[in-house]
């Protein structure tokens, strides 16, 4: 029996999983982009988790206001990097070291 | 009337504003660059036309002190929403203002900035105005997409485009903390409503543990909106990274919604959980306060100290809310209110000076400033003193408040800690002082500078002494929009 327990523990891994990988990784933008929508479809699986459970359709509405943001969150993301590959000729997150935070 | 048209009259300056926003894109496609002033024309007449929508709504049921809900309770308009509106308005179109030289000294004088600029706003009117977490978020989305994008603005400067990549993944993974912390409190309450959750979180049944977790993702999110430490890593990098004029949006009318955000979801929505999050908040305000103190006496680039100045300032902000009573929360407001007029004033200076191409990069470029531009060495000086908090000014009301109302919710030890490290930030503001009236050898000035500028700038910093002097109204605004929540 698959319980609600069981699909929260699911999210959370995948949850904690997209944020060790923006975290662990030095090498790549794209893989930081690809963990930032990990992020969001592990925010998608408890909401649709605690719909059914509460059988309340508000939850699944948010999961797809969810999804287009992301669509247009990658979006720009995906620009941004464009324009950054432009300037520098590299994707590389070691190097974006210029500024100091 | 049937409640359909009674929503849409609710939400008329929002849709006033998308609709706007639609007008100048289009107008903009059709224009060569020699004639972008007419964008900015368009631009500030249509906020102008919202700030009357705002004023002075259309409809019975709005009256002055009236509060109405739309489309099933998800969204509010009421005296809160309406302050922080009109100043959002008011603080994007003088952040236009101020940038328009600037950008077309540097070829930048595009209609993206301005149309990314009004969508930003309009995510603040949404925040402003929600009720409901899927508002909430919807606006707070629309506002941080377009601040990304903001930040890469200018395509040629790889310093720009590399904020813009730490601002996006920090931003995003924000959204996605503050995103999974809803999905909790929705999984407890069994309701996206913020009007709901308080009734819903009283239920026996709710399972605590499962809330807790949820308000500390939900405070980490908030905290990253606002720049609080340790959430505070994007602020110095975007500050100094951004071109100046954009740097001077970032700095300013967020912030609102950022406040917005805050009141709706912890005070109005989980009350009922509110000695956690002000646990969390107290925390999370002192290292504000001790890091931007400290880390901004060691800068010497402007923005970038007042990068860090402004994370001291949110650490105020967050104490305001710390205090836990309306007080205080009327003192986080009008800190807020107060504390945008300044960032304005200070941005919108640094714009000024950078007005005629060359960069105002490094404090040392403001030496003698007082030697080539009194007046504006003098206006400086005003926004300076405000920020330190000395009496005739509006930053040492806005202190003032915050301080009496943590001292009436007998927080005594979080006063004296907010005490200390405002003494502390004194140094770094009188050392600006310093360098522009007293000695000399720097490059900057406000020769060329136009006329409008000059008297808007001339004028904000003014406001503060204003303010300062009487302090009633403002105070006044503040406490008639907190009185409801």
């Amino acid at each position: 029996m698959v319980t609600l327990s069981h699909y929260l523990t699911l999210s959370a891994l995948l949850f904690a999983i997209s944020v060790a990988g923006i975290f662990l990784n030095r090498k790549n933008v794209i893989v930081l982009l690809m963990c930032v929508e990990l992020l969001l479809l592990a925010v998608n699986f408890n909401f649709i988790a605690f719909s059914r459970y509460l059988d309340d359709p508000a939850g699944q509405v948010f999961v797809f206001f969810i999804l287009t943001v992301a669509a247009a969150e990658s979006a720009i993301g995906l620009a941004i990097l464009v324009v950054l590959f432009r300037s520098r000729r590299s994707i590389n997150v070691q190097e974006l070291d210029v500024l100091k935070g | 009337m049937n409640p359909m048209a009674q929503d849409l009259i609710t939400i008329w300056p929002e849709i006033l504003l998308a609709g706007g926003i639609c007008l100048v894109l289009m107008v903009d496609m059709f224009l060569r660059d020699s004639h972008r002033d007419v964008t900015y024309l368009i631009t500030i007449v249509l906020l102008v036309g919202l700030a009357w929508a705002l004023v002075g709504l259309p409809s019975g049921a709005m009256a002055p002190e009236g509060t109405a809900t739309a489309f099933g309770g998800s969204f509010i308009s009421d005296p809160l929403s309406r302050v922080l509106k009109l100043f959002a308005v008011a603080a994007v179109a003088t952040v236009f203002l101020y940038s328009r030289p600037y950008l077309r000294a540097r070829g930048l004088h595009l209609g993206e900035f301005y149309v990314l600029g009004l969508f930003g706003l309009l995510g603040i009117l949404v925040l402003a105005s929600s009720y409901s977490l899927l508002v909430s978020y919807l606006g707070l989305e629309l506002l941080s997409l377009s601040l990304y994008a903001m930040v890469a603005f200018n395509r040629e400067s790889p310093v720009a485009a590399e904020a813009a990549m730490k601002y996006f993944v920090l931003g995003a993974i924000a959204s996605g903390t503050l995103l999974y912390g809803m999905s909790l409190v929705y999984g407890v309450t069994g309701s996206l409503n913020i009007g709901d959750l308080e009734a819903a979180i009283g239920r026996p049944e709710a399972g605590s543990m499962m809330l807790w977790v949820g308000l500390a993702f939900l405070v980490a999110g908030v905290a990253f909106k606002f720049g609080a430490v340790p959430f505070h890593m994007w602020v110095p990098d975007v500050y100094q990274g951004a071109p100046t004029a954009v740097t001077l949006y970032v700095g300013t009318a967020p912030k609102l919604g950022a406040l917005a955000l805050a009141i709706r979801i912890l005070v109005e929505g989980l009350p009922a959980v509110g000695d956690l999050w002000q646990v969390m908040l107290a925390a999370l305000a002192v290292l504000s306060l001790v890091l931007g103190n400290v880390a901004a006496i060691a800068q010497t680039n402007v923005r970038r100290m007042l990068a860090y100045s402004t994370i001291a300032h949110v650490g105020f902000i967050l104490l305001g809310f710390v205090a836990g009573t309306p007080e205080g929360i009327q003192a986080a407001l009008f800190y807020t209110l107060v504390y945008v007029i300044m960032a304005a004033g200070s941005f919108g200076f640094l714009v000024l000076l950078s007005s005629r191409g060359e960069e105002v990069e490094e404090l040392d470029d403001l030496r003698g400033l007082w030697q080539r531009s009194p007046w504006f060495a003098l206006m400086m000086v005003l926004l300076m003193v405000s920020m330190i908090g000395v009496p005739p000014l509006a930053g040492f009301y806005a202190k003032w408040w915050v301080l009496s109302a943590l001292l009436e919710a007998d927080h005594v030890g979080l006063a004296l800690a907010a005490l200390v490290a405002s003494v502390i930030g004194a140094y770094y503001y009188l050392r600006v002082i310093r360098l522009m009236l007293f000695d000399d050898g720097g490059q900057a000035t406000a020769a060329g500078v136009p006329l409008d500028v000059r008297v808007v700038l001339s004028v904000n910093a003014l406001l503060l002494l204003l303010i300062g002097l009487l302090p009633d109204r403002l105070l006044e605004l503040c406490a008639r929009a907190a009185a409801l929540i």
